[in-house]
């Protein structure tokens, strides 16, 4: 094969031509990498914004063009809307309790606590697992006999007992948390490294300063802390409003469509109703509204620095 | 504050430290107890020990019975090649566009980091399509490649960060000795790039092992199915032999927990890697 090519290699200056060539030849280097993520990442994009267009069913391949129309019901859908509710139930539950607990270890661990490595092993275990194990999981511990409502009659609660995510009222939150249970250690790895990042002399020279915890808190931790507080928040939104696996497992949407979630909705429009067309409509409504969704993030962010 | 009052939020910090970390293993110590358990014993004994502890014939069950020794090879086998595929493409690619001089090499990156920056929750809907237009559905290769290519814009843009960062005197020799830019690829930069490529291995192995939503969509033949999909064979519309799914999901969880545990700093350098990517 051709010799690399370096701007500032002594052959360089000779062969010009050759070089211009090479300029081409190497894009064989990336050339795997171009193919795979045009025919499998870019091209599915591409046919996701056509069919959003069409009736395809994704059985038979002659389809019609029908304009906005996917578009229209999917925007009219009230279901959808549900479904997109309960993702911002997830997303709104898991910002607030999810994250804060994340936060409260992460600090906890920073503080040079004996065995500290260990807490930080155990915390991000639950991420490492399948949705689908997590959620068959907490499906076993909610079940009308399992061990939650075992324990709430153990502690004489019994009046308490409940069928966690067979009934309207609480599966929803039941999901939640079975996802937040999860997700906790993934933003408490990411708040820890974020702390680890600030440099202990600013600390040591507040202190000299005389300044107090509070203060330290306030004027050093926060303030570096906020980057990665902003990417936290979005791949908990993310995350939240994407759920698929754990509710697949735990519920399939129900009962009704009290945990039916966006993913789901995509999934079955498609797979059910044999409707491929309505399925991408809600894909592209769906992208569009995550992507807008992290860019006000990443503003609002910028904007208090 | 006073050396009594410093005790004081030390225990607490301990306490809170300790409270999260019984929540987080709770579930799997449950998980594990169950699976230990007689069929008739589930419901009614509540405590975490089982009659028998050494009643490993909910695992015999599930492995032979439910079919799980299938499943596991499948995705033993699709982890395998998904890995080799994406760390030979990735790590071409990031050699290329980091080390080379080659025609619009920073579009053909901006482009594949673009897609990490917009989210696609429907992708599965159009890479079935696309899948099944080659017809490729109900195939082992039409399961691997999007997964082998869904996972190229992260690997590639954790091997370019650490190519970007190698001084340029490491191939200048064996350019003036007039080697070749494969051959300084393959002898020289991948052997260096092995951390970065160690990221890689874990970060994809995890997510190949734990993936769910592709498989449900592109297979419909059982002896096709990973893992993940094989635990539904335990889970009946109205009943579900939690003794069996319990010990299927042991079995699932346990080398991957132990392998976490063994590399836990790879482990998280790879998951933090991975999602601050820009």
């Amino acid at each position: 094969m051709n010799p690399i090519s370096l701007p500032n290699a002594p052959i360089v200056k000779r062969k010009s031509r050759k070089l211009a060539c090479r300029r081409y030849f190497n894009l064989l280097y990336v050339l795997p990498a171009l193919a795979l993520f045009g025919v499998f990442s870019l091209f599915p994009i591409v046919k996701t914004v056509q069919y959003s267009f069409t009736d395809a069913n994704g059985i038979n391949p002659n389809f019609h063009y029908v304009g906005l129309a996917n578009y229209r019901s999917a925007l009219t859908d009230s279901q959808w809307w549900q479904a997109v509710g309960n993702g911002g139930v997830f997303a709104l539950l898991s910002l607030i309790f999810m994250n804060s607990i994340a936060l409260l270890l992460s600090v906890a661990v920073n503080a040079n606590i004996r065995g500290n490595q260990i807490y930080r092993v155990v915390f991000y275990i639950p991420p490492i697992l399948s949705g689908i194990v997590v959620g068959y999981v907490w499906k076993w511990i909610y079940d009308p006999k399992g061990i939650l409502n075992a324990f709430l009659q153990g502690i004489g609660l019994g009046g308490y007992t409940h069928a966690w995510i067979g009934s309207t009222d609480t599966a929803l939150y039941a999901v939640a948390v079975s996802s937040m249970w999860q997700g906790v250690g993934g933003s408490f790895i990411l708040f820890l490294a974020g702390l680890q990042g600030i440099p202990k002399e600013w600390y040591e020279a507040a202190e000299i300063d005389g300044a107090n915890r509070l203060q330290k808190l306030r004027y050093i931790t926060v303030p570096s802390l906020r980057s990665v507080y902003t990417m936290v928040n979005i791949l908990t939104i993310l995350g939240a409003l994407g759920i698929f696996n754990q509710v697949y497992a735990m519920t399939m949407g129900g009962p009704g469509y009290t945990t039916e979630v966006p993913a789901l909705r995509i999934y079955r429009e498609a797979f059910t109703n044999s409707d491929f067309g309505m399925s991408s409509a809600f894909s592209i409504v769906f992208g569009v509204m995550l992507f807008i969704l992290s860019l006000i993030q990443l503003k609002l962010s910028r904007n208090k620095e | 504050m006073g050396k009594a009052g410093e005790r004081l939020t030390k225990g607490a910090i301990h306490l809170l430290l300790l409270a999260w970390a019984v929540v987080s293993i709770f579930p799997l110590v449950w998980m594990l107890s169950t699976s230990l358990k007689e069929k008739n014993e589930i419901y009614t004994n509540k405590s975490l020990i089982p009659r028998n502890a050494l009643n490993f014939g909910n695992y015999v069950e599930a492995w032979t019975a439910g079919g799980f020794s299938r499943y596991t090879w499948n995705s033993v086998l699709y982890s395998a090649v998904v890995v080799t595929g994406v760390v030979l493409v990735s790590t071409l690619a990031a050699y290329g566009i980091s080390r080379l001089d080659m025609a619009g090499k920073k579009a053909i990156y901006l482009g594949m980091m673009a897609t990490l920056m917009i989210p696609i929750p429907g992708a599965f809907i159009s890479i079935y399509i696309v899948v099944s237009h080659l017809g490729l559905a109900n195939t082992r290769i039409g399961y691997m490649l999007p997964m082998v290519a869904t996972a190229l814009p992260v690997s590639i843009f954790i091997l370019k960060s650490f190519f970007d960062e190698l001084s340029r005197e490491i191939e200048e020799a064996a350019i003036i000795d007039g080697a070749a830019s494969f051959r300084i690829y393959w002898s020289l930069l991948l052997p260096i790039a092995r951390p970065a490529i160690a990221t890689i291995v874990i970060l994809n192995t995890l997510s190949v092992w734990n993936e769910f939503m592709l498989a449900l969509v592109l297979f419909s033949e059982t002896k096709l199915m990973p893992i993940q999909m094989g635990l539904s064979v335990f889970v009946g519309q109205y009943t579900t032999q939690y003794e069996l799914l319990m010990a299927a999901t042991s079995l699932m969880v346990l080398p991957v927990i132990l392998v976490y545990i063994a590399m836990q700093k790879q482990f998280i350098a790879g998951i933090t890697s991975g999602a601050i990517k820009g």
